[in-house]
């Protein structure tokens, strides 16, 4: 039984048009397959490059529950990693390809972690705020019209949510300590504030690939709106935890039933994003140390195991 | 710079029988040199070493997929690929709770 | 507003219910939180001197402790994401046991606990942990020194954890049922240890050249510091007799026997490396460590003696 690529594209749209999953054997267009590759790699990227400015805490963390937590949280995201990585060569591209790619440059990560962590608070913080803006984007994204991918977002969500509720948590219990560590809380979010809302990448009206990527039933929802549904969000958890947010313009809006707010400085994000953050540079050479640091220890057990085979 | 394929592991399937009377479920994948370190990962991974779980695990390039009204463009020129294995295609679509 | 997060499960999601089922408690990382000593009998045991207990408990805390950092400093590190996820795994449940072990020093004797300022809110594990000196640490050596390579970490778990889970196997039958049940629950977890540390030692000794060489070179560096994790200190005595503690040395020869096979398995021969000395006799049980634990504990306790007040 063989059908006509024009067969075979109309059951891809349909499929799309009744909201059902598109899964790994079925055909479907170059570009639905590019895009996917794109973004599912780029988020997979984003778990493993994120392990590095939070983990850069674990052997400073102020107190061993502290520590726990904050291990077994950095750990979720190479197991997040790997989901990702899963579900992208179920497109046809393999890990170590994947892994080359975000070494060599060729692929991104979230440009959020290219800002570094300077105090024990931006745990907290990213927990808070970018482990949030994150589930934002990402719940949208279990519904998303790739099979894999959306199995893997709903894993990744539920162990999120532990993300963001124990970095709330944590300023919480820091905002109930020293003048120091409110000091340190409030310093820590106002670095962190704009970058986290330029995670939501840039305004829709120059945001190239939203539009396909909303057809496909890839992406949810656009960048502008999963922005506002942060801000709304974020707002009343900044007062109860007593944190303002550094932004003049921030304001609710009774007409909008939103808060309005600033400009994120869009200058820098292209910075961050070609190359240029402040960690940049330093995020993926640790990563390709660590890669080419355990290359002999992953060809030594590929050479055991075709040992045991042979014997 | 393609050292790579060389020393990457084989890519298996994970399958997960949750407690006593469900069905193994598959839960996701990943990579292992071989059967015993597929098993260990995939308590680490998938369980966390959660006592009273049963975990099978089987390498991709060993399951064999009906695939009825399906052709598969993309993948037909690398037949030997890893990925060309049917990474959560076969989920049960649900689990009994006889 | 109803902006909580909404069920990922929701509309269209139905299909993955039975992959996730209800009962998620074995999916998400970091929900084991059971607590261990749950239903446990608290008091101390008789006929044993609380600050011989209280060492004791801090010798068994600090070795898990100071390793559990030092596997720690593996992540993001690791050969692959699945090694990472295992040291991780490894880390925490060290981590866990230092944990319990730290109380269990403070209430046997709260004297070992370092002065804080008045009204700190610092609890006794983390006082312990971060507000004492290197010296005042009791670890064997071989946990504290400098990671090396995956090789180096492999025989550094493969010693450590042989020796310790054949002392939690016999401690399980403490009279101190606090120090019993925290060995029931170690012995688990270091069986698993052992054997991930065993499985990749015979890994690397069969792989490749590279992987062999590396492997004896870790072994040769590390040996000098084995004989370490089986002498007896004095207090390992005294709580031995008095029915609540184990002495290393009565577990050499099984411990040997385990090593042995490892040993012949991997067709690794013994290193034939002497003992590292002490400093008087005084070694890591004495709080006579290397230069490493030091530079280590300027790192650990960084953030936590900046804020001798501060809530975490």
């Amino acid at each position: 039984m063989t059908l006509t690529d024009h067969e075979l594209e109309q059951a891809f749209e349909t499929t799309i048009a009744h909201n059902d999953r598109i899964e790994p054997r079925d055909w479907m267009p170059e570009g639905y397959r590019k895009t996917l590759v794109r973004q599912v790699a780029q988020h997979a990227h984003s778990e493993i490059i994120g392990m590095q400015p939070e983990g850069a805490w674990i052997t400073r963390a102020p107190s061993l529950r502290r520590k726990a937590i904050l291990l077994a949280k950095v750990q979720d995201e190479a197991g997040h990693g790997l989901y990702l990585y899963s579900a992208c060569e179920t497109l046809g591209v393999s890990r170590g390809e994947l892994t080359d790619m975000l070494i060599q440059g060729r692929q991104k990560y979230s440009s959020i972690f290219n800002y570094p962590t300077l105090s024990y608070a931006d745990v907290g913080t990213i927990g808070w705020l970018v482990d949030g803006a994150a589930i934002c984007n990402q719940v949208p994204l279990c519904r998303t019209s790739f099979g894999p991918y959306g199995r893997a977002m709903i894993r990744i969500c539920k162990e999120e949510s532990f993300h963001q509720r124990q970095g709330y948590e944590l300023l919480m219990t820091m905002m109930r300590g020293t003048d120091e560590q409110r000091a340190m809380v409030q310093e820590s979010v106002d670095r962190f504030w704009w970058p986290a809302l330029m995670m939501f990448g840039p305004p829709d009206a120059e945001s190239p690939n939203s539009a396909q990527s909303m057809a496909w039933g890839i992406k949810r929802n656009t960048n502008d709106e999963l922005r506002q549904r942060f801000v709304d969000m974020s707002m009343p958890q900044a007062e109860a935890l007593g944190v303002t947010f550094p932004d003049p313009d921030l304001r609710w809006n009774e007409e909008r039933g939103h808060y309005d707010f600033g400009t994120p400085d869009w200058d820098e994000f292209m910075q961050v994003v070609k190359g240029d953050g402040p960690c940049n540079r330093q995020r993926i050479a640790h990563r390709k140390r660590a890669h080419e640091d355990g290359a002999w220890v992953r060809e030594a057990a590929t050479a055991f195991a075709a040992k045991e085979l042979s014997a | 710079m393609s050292e790579e394929p060389q020393a990457e592991w084989p890519l298996y399937e994970v399958f997960v029988r949750g407690k006593r009377g469900l069905n193994h479920v598959h839960v996701g994948s990943l990579h292992a040199a071989d059967d015993e370190m597929a098993v260990r990962h995939a308590r680490d991974v998938y369980t966390r070493r959660n006592e009273g779980v049963s975990i099978w695990v089987v390498r991709a390039e060993a399951i064999t997929a009906s695939s009825p009204d399906e052709k598969d463009p993309f993948f037909a020129p690398s037949g030997d690929k890893v990925y060309r294995h049917p990474t959560f295609y076969a989920i049960p679509d649900d689990v009994p709770h006889m | 507003m109803s902006h909580s997060t909404p069920d990922p499960n929701d509309a269209h999601g139905s299909v993955f219910d039975g992959l996730l089922g209800s009962d998620d408690s074995q999916w998400a990382f970091g929900t084991d939180f059971e607590d261990p000593l749950a239903g446990v009998d608290t008091t101390m045991p008789e006929g044993v001197a609380p600050d011989a207990l209280a060492t004791y408990c801090v010798m068994l805390a600090d070795d898990a402790l100071v390793l559990s950092h030092r596997v720690s400093e593996w992540c993001s590190n690791a050969p692959d994401l699945e090694e990472d996820i295992a040291l991780a795994n490894i880390a925490l449940d060290l981590l866990g046991q230092a944990r319990l072990l730290l109380a269990r020093a403070a209430a046997a004797d709260p004297t070992v606990v370092p002065a804080l300022p008045e009204g700190s809110p610092v609890p006794p594990e983390d006082a312990l942990a971060f507000f004492r000196e290197a010296g005042d640490f009791r670890n064997v050596r071989l946990a504290e020194v400098d990671n090396g390579d995956f090789a180096h970490v492999v025989c550094r778990i493969l010693l450590f954890a042989t020796v310790r889970l054949a002392l939690m196997e016999r401690l399980r039958e403490s009279r101190d049922r606090v120090l019993a049940a925290v060995a029931a629950k170690g012995v688990k977890e270091l069986a698993y240890h052992r054997d991930y540390a065993g499985r990749w030692f015979l890994t690397l000794a069969q792989g490749t050249d590279e992987s062999r060489r590396r492997l004896v070179a870790a072994l040769e560096d590390l040996w000098p510091l084995y004989p370490e994790l089986l002498a007896t200190h004095a207090v390992e005595d005294e709580v031995a007799t008095a029915g609540v503690g184990v002495r290393p040395a009565d577990v050499a020869a099984e411990v040997e026997v385990v090593l042995e096979q490892v040993l012949a398995m991997s067709a690794v021969e013994r290193p034939d490396r002497r003992a590292l000395a002490g400093v008087r006799g005084r070694t890591g049980r004495d709080g006579l460590h290397t230069e490493a634990l030091g530079r280590m504990l300027a790192e650990m306790q960084v953030t936590a003696r900046a804020h001798p007040m501060g809530q975490w």
